[in-house]
């Protein structure tokens, strides 16, 4: 059955400019501008409406029990698109029907007052999401024992911890037990155990026939829960299907082909008036006739910086992380003693040490082994290929390392079972 | 099942059913704004006994001793001062707080949806509350002063509500605009700090009501009529409020209330792309 329909729906916003500058919004201005206006002749205030569409034709079918990811580089109409969902802003253009009772939970704890008590807001919060009285009643206890806050029900929650505070306010969300549930990036906060405790019960609600909306960057929480995914880009849905094949279009298109990039002065380089990034290149010693990087490829991660320091003790961390942000590994270099200059580094990935799938490098350059310079942030992204060979099987291959760690199996003892 | 259907300018629809099903919240988030405003002090409740006692301590030096403010009626100036104060900070009180009922709450309004008239309809809690308190405080005084409160009591409520719909109506349309514009922020204290001058708080209305522009000022100032009102239910034989002059109040409060309230919807939807 299908619980969300909309059609071709658009949310557009107005920037208005006025002689290419933005235009103010102010009392003073607009005032001012009116009687401005008085006075001069029309044409000399050019007054331009620039449309900024947040999102542009969206068309889609939830049905019921579905629990959808959506995906989407900053800006692509993601939030707004919860936002219309949840009526919190009309959409311009366009048709939904919603089928159940929603409950969004764009922040954790909304409408949380810093000076009530954990009691207190409960039910403030509760109601506010659109609990009964009743209801929050009988699912107090439920809610305290979640969040883990027994003790501290009649503290004032600005006395909480960030952690205490999040936990509450997922815990009261979690018990709303509303149709459909749309949820953004509330699992960027909270510790490693509650995300896992927060994954859980909403898996759990799924499981009851529940629908679930899901905003987030963490593409392994989007694949761990979601069966369905929806790729968002610059306000429009670029795909809607089964998680796995969307997220493989959406790392494709986030994806730096590129596996160098340099700057030839230090003026247009990125970094500080430290260090600048001169360039960075991975090279990778291709066996015979193979033409991309696979997991059989070792290569070779070459970096150059300008270093604009007078005799600096300088060593490089380098961090290796997957796309979806964890970190597969940290390397340093030794600390040495440098002059102004370009200063050159290398380091070399084995073969048959990563797994396919999307990686990032970031590295830092560290002064006296303990003060960071400069954070160059995914300065290059590339991608390994699968490749197997003496296997059946074609399914994803687990995890970030696949090492060919040897692995012998034997037959011990022969037996003849009757 | 629950059906919703969301398109430009849908809502519109439901909106009066949907200002019922949260009546729920209307009633917490009264209760919020109460808890919050006598959290963490130590006398609680009790500054809603203080702040009119000494307001009225204050003013009574100030008018009635440095000042001397010819008093042509025959009730003593200290009764004058009370009843208008109580009243005008109720009225000054609700006016401030719907005037920022929405930037206040805009957590809220950027989060989750209800209808915003809820905001500023929760807000009156604060000054209602106060004002009972006042008001409780103000009775064994008028009955030690000689005025033993009449039947005519029981008319308070009818001026109160005419007191909330004046604030309301003012204060949605500062509300509304002060999402946009933050100036109105500004403006609202600047009313009540002048109003409390221009309205017939801290004197009594027989001083003006001899002058020649008076009728006009009866006209203008819709406040200036509730307040006689207001003094004529508690003040035994006061001869200084006609049922007639309440008539123009009472008009130009439904008038202003319903252009409010057309203001706010067509408004409302626009908030969060603003605040």
């Amino acid at each position: 059955m299908t619980v969300i329909e909309a059609e071709n729906i658009s949310k557009r916003y107005i920037i208005d400019h006025i002689n290419g500058n933005a235009k103010g919004n102010t009392l003073r201005e607009i005032v001012t501008d009116n009687i401005k206006n008085l006075f001069t002749k029309k044409e000399t205030n050019q007054v331009s409406h620039e449309d900024f569409w947040a999102l542009k034709d969206v068309s889609f079918n939830i049905n019921q029990g579905d629990r959808v990811g959506i995906i989407g580089s900053n800006g692509a109409g993601k939030s707004t698109l919860l936002k219309v969902l949840s009526r919190i802003t009309e959409p311009t253009e366009g048709k939904i029907t919603i089928k159940g009772r929603v409950a969004s939970l764009l922040e954790v704890g909304t409408g949380f007052h810093p000076e009530l008590s954990g009691r207190e807001n409960i039910f403030l919060n509760g109601a506010v999401l659109g609990m009964k009285r009743q209801d929050i009643k009988k699912q107090f206890d439920a809610i305290v024992d979640f969040a883990g806050v027994e003790k501290f029900l009649d503290t004032p929650v600005k006395r909480y911890s960030s952690g205490m505070y999040v936990r509450l306010g997922f815990a009261i969300s979690a018990h709303l037990e509303p149709e459909i549930l749309i949820v953004d990036e509330v699992l960027a906060v909270g510790d490693a155990d509650f995300q896992r405790k927060c994954l859980g019960k909403m898996k759990d609600a799924s499981t009851s026939g529940r629908t679930i909306l899901f905003v987030s960057h963490n593409l392994t929480a989007v694949q761990g829960l979601c069966n369905k995914a929806m790729f968002m880009q610059k306000g429009q849905l670029m795909e809607m299907g089964e998680t796995n094949q969307v997220l493989a279009t959406y790392l494709s298109h986030v994806q730096k082909t590129a596996l160098e990039s340099w700057w030839d002065t230090p003026e247009e380089a990125p970094g500080n008036d430290k260090v600048r990034l001169k360039s960075i290149k991975l090279v990778p010693s291709y066996l015979d006739n193979q033409k991309h990087l696979d997991v059989r490829t070792p290569f070779k991660i070459k970096i150059e910086f300008w270093n604009m320091m007078e005799n600096a003790n300088l060593n490089i961390s380098l961090h290796l992380n997957s796309l979806t942000g964890e970190c597969i590994f940290n390397i340093g270099t030794e600390s040495r003693a440098f002059d102004k200059g370009v200063i050159y580094a290398e380091c070399e990935v084995p073969a048959d040490f990563l797994n396919d799938g999307s990686y990032s490098i970031s590295f830092m350059v560290v002064k006296d082994t303990a003060s960071a310079i400069y954070n160059f942030e995914e300065s290059l992204i590339f991608e390994i290929e699968d490749y197997r060979e003496g296997t059946a099987w074609y399914g994803k291959w687990p995890g970030y390392v696949r090492p060919k760690i040897n692995f012998p199996i034997t037959q011990l003892e022969l037996e003849s079972i009757s | 099942m629950h059906e919703t259907v969301i398109e430009s300018g849908r809502s519109e629809k439901y909106y009066w059913q949907d200002l019922w099903r949260f009546k729920e919240l209307l009633f917490i988030l009264a209760i919020r704004d109460i808890t919050v405003k006598y959290k963490q002090t130590f006398v609680g409740v009790a500054w809603a006994i203080f702040r009119p006692v000494l307001t009225v301590a204050v003013f009574v030096f100030a008018f009635d001793k440095v000042a001397k403010i010819e008093n042509k009626s025959e009730i003593p100036l200290q009764i004058i001062i009370f009843t208008g104060v109580i009243f005008w900070n109720f009225f000054a009180m609700s006016f401030q707080q719907v005037s920022n009922s929405i930037t206040g709450n805009a957590n809220l309004v950027s989060k989750v949806y209800f209808p915003r008239l809820l905001m500023p309809l929760s807000s009156v809690a604060v000054p209602l509350l106060d004002f009972l308190v006042g008001f409780v405080v103000m009775i064994p005084f008028l009955i030690y002063m000689g005025y033993t409160p009449t039947f005519n009591i029981l008319f308070v409520p009818f001026f109160l509500v005419l007191a909330f719909f004046s604030a309301f109506s003012l204060g949605v349309i500062f509300a509304s605009l002060n999402v946009q514009f933050r100036d109105f922020q500004q403006i609202a204290p600047l009313i009540v700090q002048y109003g409390f001058f221009v309205c017939p708080i801290a004197y009594p209305i027989a001083t003006i009501q001899e002058l020649s522009w008076y009728p006009i000022y009866q006209w203008i100032n819709p406040l200036a009529g509730i307040i006689e009102g207001f003094r004529w239910c508690l003040i035994p034989n006061y001869q200084y409020f006609q049922w007639d002059t309440i008539i123009p109040s009472v008009i130009f409060v439904t008038i202003t209330t319903i252009l409010s309230v057309i203001f706010f919807r067509k408004k409302e939807n626009s908030f969060v792309d603003y605040i």
